[in-house]
């Protein structure tokens, strides 16, 4: 292992993980008026009806795969019966399908995003960034899966990527591991490293608030004036009465 | 024990509204002046017959705002439950294009002055806002003012669809009103049920919707939830945003905008006291026609010492109670009966009312050579006119015509019972009894319509009183001032950070800066002490102001 393997698969990670968390941690208390997810359905709405939901429910399905594939060891999938043909069989053809899907529609959103004139004008650097960060992720990923299985005959990413992976949860990064990888694995991990990092400074927050509590929650929210007490809190020994 | 809780509402005297705009201009000057609101209008007036703003909103077979019952008779969201509001959230299906508000536009004002000279005028094009194109103005919110173009234009309207042919044709003829509209502030709001960051709320005080918009996220399901179309997406920001009962203003006891600069004086404000509890039941009434009635029994007498001791157990101040019993809503809603809801059948229960025009059914009248004040002449064709009262039932009562011809044979009434008395002197007490109220009545509801004076039109509490220094603050300061809104301008800067409270020692700092000739002494308002805060101990960083110059 090099001085290069080292930076990218034991340093890096970590560089990416803490901007990440950070990063969130800054822009919800400094930055909440502008976590928002940006929409531009009220400027053009005939191409976002397909390409959103495409993109969407693609890639919350890529993501189901990457825990899968990623956070869930293989002996445990091996332990309640599942093998390792079964598991590739089904990880290639739902993460090929939900892959193209989600290429499709990124693809139609920047079309969109480019063509419709309103679309483009509401479009900052800052998006366009983010597309090419989590364009190229995508790609790769994709590239990655297909290339492996039709020209090598599958890699079994679940003995080298997903255990360096976990390890750096366990802050005992095992860097030799992703060493051995394909390349385009190695890019694809790359560049979602990347797009961690960035990914607190873009719209892409809004998938950090993702409204499950509305299956919950009462339909009518009451909030008293109290809540709020103007628009900051009380300075030190002006805090009101009645409290403990 | 009931829940009861206090809620500003207001109601709109339509025969009053001349349609000038004065209410929809003011509104968004306070308001809605800003980049991505430029096609927002929380307040506008609307020419009945008419599609309205957004176009044809009304239509809830295509838009699916409001409530529903459901099979089983229970209460829900017209647009889908829960679990299908989330899985259309990626594209809404029901959200309104601009092209259904209208596409916002400016002049190459410019073009006037930079023109070289030629032998024509040079022209100012228009210029859409929205792709900064050189645009055709082909809409806007009040595009069929005065029912211009109706003959194209009206026949898409929902409320007119609703009303029979043969009703139509003789409508066209017969007469128009303006619909001045801002947010109703539901009992039982859809927008709010509809939100799935729950960033929508409805104040418990006073019943005011608000949106939080550190909380939003631009879900946009409140848009598309709201029947009347009052939440607006600020395409800019991308949050939603609402009319806010100008809370800053009523939190001090003066009324809304549109309320302070209405030229008709038309508009009423004051408490109503519910029963919290009820409201969905009431909402959940099968019959449509039934649910104005419902709405009514949810609202509280104000006087009834039950109702009084339920309200203090609750926690409504002495005041608030107070204000509750004066109220011009209660006593237009209840006292006289004249004042109706806003198509009570969304189910949202709204707290905007209307007194429903009497004017058209009189222009009838004098069109056709009869007296138009004359009370014998104006009941026989409040029962005769099918076509105005059609129309009207079917935006104030869900098409049911015996509550709105009830308040117009009052207003009838009133109209005919004060001419003889300031014309002849002669007190024809026939009049109010043949509608159900005694002539003193008459004579205080010609009061409050015709004469009243601001404090009699807008009762409002202030905000409780033990939080009037902070609420000095809320109202003097900007509500978009806070940290990351768009009143400020992050770090940098001189309205940058926390908005500063009026003070002792910013009031002398501005004032300083405003008699100062140094543009950069700006800067001083900020770094100062608060001597209110300092303990007295060593000389702080900005305590006195620096020293101009070193020399």
């Amino acid at each position: 292992m090099n001085a290069l393997d080292v930076t990218l698969w034991m340093v890096a990670p970590y560089v990416a993980l803490t901007i990440f968390v950070l990063g969130h941690i800054w822009r919800y208390r400094y930055d909440k008026f502008g976590w928002t997810t940006r929409s531009s359905q009220m400027y053009e709405s005939r191409l976002l009806r397909i390409g959103s939901p495409l993109f969407h429910f693609g890639i919350l399905v890529v993501a189901l795969g990457h825990v899968g594939g990623l956070v869930i060891p293989k002996t445990w999938t091996e332990a309640v019966g599942v093998s390792e043909h079964a598991y590739h069989l089904t990880a290639v053809v739902l993460g090929t399908v939900a892959g193209v899907c989600t290429i499709a529609g990124l693809a139609i959103l920047v079309y969109r995003r480019r063509t419709v004139g309103p679309v483009f004008t509401a479009t900052t650097r800052n998006d366009k960034l983010m597309y090419a960060v989590l364009a190229l992720t995508i790609a790769l990923g994709l590239a990655a899966t297909v290339m492996a299985n039709i020209v090598g005959g599958g890699y079994d990413y679940r003995t080298t990527i997903s255990p360096w992976f976990r390890s750096v949860f366990y802050l005992q990064p095992e860097g030799e591991l992703m060493a051995s990888a394909p390349i385009l694995f190695k890019l694809h991990a790359l560049s979602a490293l990347v797009l961690f990092a960035v990914w607190p400074f873009t719209r892409l927050v809004h998938m950090m608030t993702a409204p499950v509590g509305y299956l919950t929650r009462p339909y009518i929210v009451y909030r008293s004036r109290d809540d709020q007490r103007g628009s900051r809190p009380p300075r030190r020994g002006w805090e009101p009465a009645g409290r403990p | 024990m009931t829940r009861v809780m206090a809620q500003l509402a207001m109601v709109m005297n339509l025969d009053k509204c001349i349609g000038c705009h004065t209410c929809s201009v003011t509104c968004k000057q306070a308001w809605t002046n800003r980049a991505g609101t430029e096609y927002v209008w929380f307040n506008n007036v609307e020419t009945r017959p008419g599609q309205g703003y957004p176009r044809t909103y009304e239509d809830q077979e295509k838009w699916k705002g409001g409530w529903e019952l459901n099979r089983r008779g229970r209460l829900q969201l017209k647009a889908g439950g829960r679990l299908r509001k989330l899985l259309t959230i990626f594209a809404n299906p029901l959200m309104p294009s601009i092209g259904d508000y209208y596409e916002p536009w400016t002049y190459d004002y410019d073009r006037l002055f930079s023109a070289p000279v030629t032998e024509d005028t040079p022209v100012a094009r228009p210029r859409s806002l929205i792709t900064g194109e050189p645009t055709k103005i082909k809409w806007s919110a009040n595009w069929d003012d005065d029912l211009a173009g109706a003959p194209e234009l009206a026949p898409a309207d929902p409320v007119l669809k609703k009303v029979s042919d043969q009703v139509k044709l003789e409508f066209e003829r017969a007469f128009m009103f303006y619909l001045p509209r801002i947010c109703e502030h539901c009992l039982n709001p859809s927008c709010v049920a509809s939100c799935p960051s729950g960033a929508m709320y409805k104040r418990s005080e006073d019943g005011i919707v608000l949106v939080d918009q550190d909380r939003c996220r631009g879900w946009r399901m409140c848009v598309t939830g709201c029947p009347y179309k009052k939440v607006y997406f600020n395409h800019r920001t991308g949050k939603a945003e609402k009319c806010t009962f100008c809370y800053p203003r009523v939190e001090v006891g003066i009324p809304t905008v549109c309320s302070e600069t209405c030229v008709g004086r038309l508009r009423y404000i004051g408490l109503i006291l519910y029963d919290a509890d009820r409201v969905a039941e009431a909402a959940s009434v099968k019959d449509e026609k039934a649910l104005y009635e419902a709405q009514k029994s949810v609202m509280l007498d104000p006087r009834d010492p039950e109702v009084i001791a339920a309200a203090r157990a609750s926690g409504i101040p002495e005041d608030w109670l107070e204000a509750a019993r004066r109220s011009p809503i209660h006593k237009l809603i209840f006292d006289y009966g004249v004042a109706l809801p806003l198509h009570p059948e969304y189910r949202t229960m709204p707290m905007v009312w209307y007194i429903p025009p009497l004017s058209p059914v009189v222009d009838v009248l004098r069109e056709t050579g009869h007296d138009g004040e004359q009370a014998g002449n104006l009941f026989g064709a409040i029962d005769a006119l099918r076509i105005p009262i059609g129309y009207l039932a079917e935006l104030f009562s869900a098409g049911d015509p015996e509550p709105v011809r009830a308040v117009l044979r009052k207003l009838a009434a009133m109209r005919s019972f004060m001419r003889g008395i300031n014309l002849g002197g002669e007190r024809d007490e026939s009049i109010p009894a043949a509608v159900g109220l005694k002539p003193e009545q008459i004579e205080e509801m010609y009061r409050l319509l015709a004469i009243a004076p601001y404090a009699e039109r807008y009762v409002i509490p202030k905000a409780h009183a033990e939080e009037g220094a902070r609420l000095e603050e809320l109202a003097t300061g900007c509500s978009l001032d806070y940290d990351g809104g768009p009143g400020m301008g992050g770090p940098f800067g001189e309205a940058s950070g926390l908005p500063a409270p009026v003070a002792v020692e910013n009031f002398h700092a501005l004032k300083e800066r405003q008699e100062t000739d140094d543009l950069d002494r700006a800067s001083e308002l900020r770094g100062r002490v608060n001597l209110l805060n300092w303990d007295g101990k060593g000389t702080p960083d900005g305590l006195f102001p620096k020293r101009k110059d070193k020399s």
